[in-house]
């Protein structure tokens, strides 16, 4: 069979089975549609959660990052794993005792206040849309270079599976499919990865693997990775930071919050029976998080070095890697990089004409590196390999069979589909629970409420998919927006909600407020306001990554801590929060007592 | 606010305590602000800082959510506060 067909065999049986999990777990109540019931064990609870949170980003680009920032790619490993801790210590079991749908709705009750959760919708919704254009992109960019399709066409299709097992699944049909999808994606990283383990290091495991010795010589792996990469003029692996150690420490904080403060992943503890459940569901989440994230390094230090390896034949024997024999011939490439040349992620250039292909950095620091390229007759660097292209190219460039080639093909999808259908989720639920029936229509009946939900989803997968076909010029801002927000609104909000019985609602509405606006001020500086191109205001705040040498992805943390501080200052000076409000705060920190989750107000 | 609900509470902020501080020194402590100087030390082919950040954290990350999800577990029937 051909690569193509079995493609299409692969994808076509991994929708099919999403497809039928929806129609099996169909929605009835409002309960159901928004909290699953409340009734999915841990474990399942837990594969649904890594599911919903793995996107396409996780998924296609954080290795091929990692394998080009080195060490200082640990900071997504660290950040994006390290906020499930404050998840299910600071967060979960409390929204869970508290038995409603939403975080809106918390931060309404618990700051008794109309505007504060009006203004967590608010927050809710930039940070949810931001991320989900992200995800359709991906959608139509995997569907496009499987399917051979256009990258609209590959938007369409994505746009009609959504729409069908989200609305009528509901949060019963997510969980359900996302299980399904979870283990789609991650037999489809993991599988690849233990190919190419063993290729290099005879051992199965990649995460052993990294740090065994590369076969064929008496060094270990990330030893040898290091030496060919600061032979040819790049920084070594091992230790290079990204940016500097305070501009580490700060992204990884961002990340560790706006994880615990994204509200598509606060809403799943919403899905298990007992408070309990909650505490360990997070933990099952990481681990199923884990079995990607620590196999995503060893694919990212294996790719880097089988990438040099293809292309400079010295990295195997281990001789002079600047030998004019030791780069490969233009002529004898493999086709794995003739079939990504066509896609343009993947360009080389004879710029020397001897007919071969010299990979190396030509903006290297160090002046006796530049004069050995020099003399070794090497005029810039020949091969450019865009960082996206690391996963999905592994299987080919380890030259493994066209099966597992059209498994990463379904993964990719999986991932992307799963975390746009929870996000989805999110939006509908804040819409329709949130602003319709806690607002403007309180007496909406659940079956309107139901019909409301519905048509917000629609309404946002169409939204979602236009931006994701007129992208604004962001792929990579929008993410860190939506980290940056979770981190500088959400998270503060629900924290002093649960830890300060005193915080009253002056000082919430004023941090949240205060968080999202020098977060978007410090964001928007870089990236133009809403991302428009040409309205940023860099010289106004004193040049690029003027605080401190933070760079704006890295900012939430900064606004988390500006939210909190304000929130403080603003509650010392007015009255403090009724006695039942009080009263209410100390029900939630004790388990018993929990009940179903409903939509009651 | 009675006296059970208020031990039980302190008891609960006591552990979380301790679980953030461990929390902290693995990430930002050993695989960050450390790193260098771990580095020195080698944990098979990895260096030990980098394996921090990159591995290490990680596993202790699961095994901090476990721990206190037992722990947490101990404190409720501790104080009778569990659910039914």
């Amino acid at each position: 069979m051909d690569l193509q067909t079995t493609i299409y065999l692969f994808v076509g049986a991994s929708f099919a089975l999403y497809i039928g999990i929806a129609i099996w777990a169909r929605a009835g109540s409002t309960s159901e549609f928004y909290a699953a019931g409340g009734s999915v064990p841990p474990v399942m609870n837990g594969m649904a959660t890594a599911a919903d949170w793995m996107s396409a980003a996780s998924f296609i680009s954080m290795a091929g990052l990692i394998s080009n920032m080195g060490y200082g790619g640990g900071l997504f490993l660290m950040g994006w794993t390290g906020g499930y801790v404050l998840l299910a210590m600071l967060l979960a079991p409390y929204l869970r005792k508290f038995g409603k749908f939403t975080v809106p709705q918390f931060i309404g009750d618990r700051f008794y206040s109309k505007t504060a959760s009006t203004v967590a919708v608010i927050c809710l919704l930039t940070a949810s849309l931001t991320y989900i254009i992200g995800q359709m992109t991906g959608v139509g960019v995997a569907f496009s270079r499987f399917l051979g399709v256009t990258s609209e066409t590959g938007i369409y299709v994505g746009m009609a599976i959504v729409f069908a097992y989200a609305v009528f699944g509901g949060m019963k049909g997510i969980t359900y499919t996302q299980v399904a999808q979870y283990c789609v994606l991650i037999a489809a990283y993991i599988i690849p990865a233990i190919f190419i383990s063993l290729q290099l290091t005879g051992m199965p495991i990649p995460q052993l693997g990294l740090g065994s010795g590369f076969t064929g010589s008496d060094m270990s792996l990330l030893a040898k990775l290091d030496q060919v990469v600061v032979d040819l003029g790049f920084g070594k692996y091992t230790t290079t930071t990204a940016g500097s150690t305070l501009n580490m420490f700060v992204y990884t904080m961002s990340l560790m919050i706006g994880t615990a403060g994204l509200p598509h992943v606060i809403m799943r503890f919403f899905t298990v029976p007992t408070v309990a459940a909650a505490r360990s569901s997070a933990g099952w989440a990481l681990v199923f998080i884990a079995l990607l994230y620590t196999t995503a390094p060893a694919v990212a230090a294996m790719a880097r070095l089988n990438l040099h390896a293809t292309v400079n034949t010295a990295v195997k024997t281990g001789g002079d890697l600047m030998a004019p024999e030791a780069s490969i011939l233009n002529e004898s490439r493999p086709d794995w990089m003739k079939r990504w040349e066509k896609t343009g992620l993947l360009k080389w250039a004879d710029k020397n004409g001897d007919g071969r292909i010299q990979y190396y950095n030509d903006k290297s620091k160090n002046d006796a590196f530049k004069a050995k390229a020099e003399a070794a007759g090497w005029k810039g660097n020949e091969l450019t390999v865009n960082a996206d292209i690391i996963v999905l190219a592994n299987p080919e460039i380890a030259l493994l069979p066209n099966w597992v080639i059209a498994l990463v093909a379904a993964g990719g999808l999986a991932a992307a589909l799963s975390t746009a259908a929870g996000l989805l989720m999110a939006i509908s639920a804040a819409i329709s629970h949130d602003l319709v029936k806690g607002i403007f229509a309180p007496n909406i009946s659940e079956k309107g409420e139901l019909m409301t939900g519905k048509i917000a989803m629609a309404v946002s997968i169409v939204v979602a998919g236009w931006l994701g076909l007129n992208p604004p010029g962001f792929a990579a801002g929008t993410v860190a927006l939506a980290f940056g927000i979770a981190a500088s609104s959400l998270f503060p909000a629900i924290m002093m909600g649960i830890f300060s019985k005193k915080m009253n609602k002056e000082g919430a509405v004023a941090g949240m407020l205060a968080g999202l606006f020098i977060t978007l001020f410090y964001v928007f500086a870089h990236k133009g306001i809403f991302f428009i191109k040409g309205t940023d205001f860099l010289p106004m705040i004193g040049g690029a990554n003027s605080f401190f040498g933070i760079t704006p992805e890295a900012f939430g943390a900064i606004g988390a801590l500006v939210n909190f501080a304000v929130a403080f200052a603003v509650d010392k000076v007015t009255k403090e929060p009724p006695e039942h409000i009080q009263h209410m705060v100390e029900a939630v920190r004790i388990p018993r007592g929990s009940k179903m989750v409903d939509g009651a107000h | 606010m009675d006296d059970v609900s208020k031990n039980y509470w302190s008891a609960v902020l006591g552990l979380l305590t301790k679980i953030l501080i461990v929390w902290f020194l693995v990430s930002f402590g050993a695989g960050i602000l450390f790193a260098d100087m771990l580095n020195t030390i080698k944990l098979g082919g990895y260096p030990l800082g980098f394996w921090f950040a990159h591995q290490g954290s990680m596993y202790i990350f699961i095994a901090l959510i476990f721990y206190y999800a037992k722990k947490m577990g101990e404190i409720d029937r501790k104080f009778d506060v569990h659910e039914d």
